[in-house]
């Protein structure tokens, strides 16, 4: 009999038959992990399995391949129950749980990613999450492959003077070697910039717009360009509902997945 | 090639297909089924035949009902000006028995869900807006349950609604604690979001 315990945030849950429900969780040591959750509808357990929600597993299954049984225990702290009022920060929560759950292979270990995806949930209690929402972002693409440098300037230029992202190469280009080519590269948010002093660290709205429009480049192009499903809606929804918070009207009409995109997407 | 199955094991298979139903308990009602044949078989048979001619889905709502459009939106006795958006029709009756709202209801299908690839399309959101736009609402409740997918579908209707301009008011149902509910017993989301959605007394 294989069995483990460990702490895991919820990313889905599917109905499975009568009242059970199949989990995808990221957990510490045990990567993204799916279980099968016996009575997931009953009352105390179907506020558990929200996405977002801190939990303690018990996974159990006959051999070590088999999709197995979660136990899920609260541990506490935020929950995704204290989010439903707040259309951003869900839409953020639901977009980040998406993108995890449709991008991490099975039970590869991604410690670091756990503790971002924590410390995100944490920053959803303050008023400076969308910072936090970008970085975790950068640190997933990095768990993925697709890792962004910061450290120098694709063009040969400042490394302290960087303001813009190759979208060929995932790498900064300083201000005056990417100045040339600006229409081409991806625009850096000044958070993310060397010389940033410590009140752009916090990012504005329309700064933290530009990490999201950043990251998402890649995530669309690099890392969904070759799944069947395309990049998660959530993601999209996400975007689209924080460029109409930063009272980017027109871009909303432009990037919103209405109904047919999503259809489209999916089946690309 | 595979076996043909016989009369019992195929109306065991469809009872089993029945939520609530498993192998063994649909055995047994195939069985009390066999032996009350003219009682219990014989009327099965008839009302399932009836509910299947008569019993049709509201254009206007998307409740089912006898007739068309169903009793609730021909109704004319009840307030016009107020909808309540709910996800199933499970849900109206689910209202309707709290004897506590009067007004019209529109079933959506359910609730936005990425990951199932529920889209906005895949739900009758536009005869919403189009209930709406046409109509004299006053008041949407957006009746969705305090999950994320529900919250965020009400989110996004929400927004389309406001879109529209009408200047129709949205409210959601209350989060928090349930009646006869004990703290000690209750997960520690529903707890925070009754302090949040305090009241004063």
């Amino acid at each position: 009999m294989e069995n483990w315990n460990d702490h895991a945030i919820i990313l889905s849950a599917h109905p499975h038959g009568e009242g059970g429900a199949v989990l995808s969780c990221i957990t510490e040591h045990h990567g993204r992990q799916k279980g099968y959750v016996h009575g997931a509808s009953s009352k105390k357990t179907r506020a558990l399995i929200e996405p977002g929600t801190h939990v303690e597993l018990e996974w159990q299954a006959r051999t070590a391949d088999q999709l197995g049984r979660f136990t899920v225990e609260p541990v506490g702290g935020m929950s995704a129950a204290s989010l439903l009022d707040e259309p951003l920060k869900l839409a953020a929560l639901q977009s980040a749980c998406a993108l995890c759950d449709q991008a991490l292979p099975d039970r590869e270990g991604h410690g670091g990613l756990y503790h971002g995806f924590l410390a995100l949930l944490d920053s959803f209690q303050g008023e400076h999450w969308g910072v936090s929402y970008v970085v975790w972002e950068m640190a997933l693409l990095k768990e993925l492959g697709f890792g962004l440098d910061l450290s120098r300037c694709a063009g040969g230029g400042k490394a302290e003077d960087i303001a813009y992202m190759s979208p060929k190469s995932g790498c900064a280009v300083s201000l005056e070697k990417g100045e040339p080519f600006k229409e081409k590269l991806l625009p850096l948010p000044e958070f993310l910039k060397r010389h940033s002093d410590s009140h752009n660290l916090l990012g504005s709205d329309a700064d933290v717009y530009t990490g999201i429009e950043m990251t998402g480049y890649f995530f669309e192009n690099w890392v969904f360009a070759q799944h069947s499903r395309g990049i998660p809606p959530a993601r999209l929804r996400f975007a689209a509902r924080f460029a109409r918070y930063i009272g980017l009207a027109e871009e909303i009409v432009d990037s919103a997945p209405d109904a047919d995109d999503e259809k489209r997407v999916r089946h690309e | 090639m595979a076996k043909e199955l016989s009369a019992l094991e195929n109306l065991v298979k469809h009872l089993a297909a029945l939520p609530g139903f498993g192998r063994r308990s649909a055995r047994r009602a195939a069985l009390h089924l066999l032996l009350h044949k003219d009682t219990a078989l014989t009327a099965l048979i008839n009302t399932l035949e009836a509910a299947r001619e008569s019993i049709v889905e509201c254009p206007v709502c998307g409740n089912l009902d006898e007739q068309s459009p169903c009793s609730i939106c021909a109704n004319t006795k009840r307030p016009q000006d107020i909808l309540c958006v709910v996800e199933g029709v499970s849900d109206i009756w689910a209202v309707e028995r709290t004897q506590s709202y009067n007004g019209q209801y529109h079933v959506l299908g359910g609730v936005l869900s990425p990951l199932d690839g529920v889209s906005p399309a895949d739900l009758r959101m536009d005869s919403l807006l189009m209930r709406i736009n046409e109509g004299q609402f006053n008041e949407v409740i957006l009746a969705m349950g305090a999950t994320v997918n529900g919250q965020t579908t009400a989110h996004y209707l929400a927004d389309e609604i406001l879109a529209l301009g009408r200047g129709v008011k949205i409210s959601r149902l209350a989060h928090g604690v349930p009646v006869g509910g004990e703290l000690d017993y209750l997960d520690e989301g529903t707890i925070s979001t009754a302090l949040k959605s305090r009241a004063a007394i």
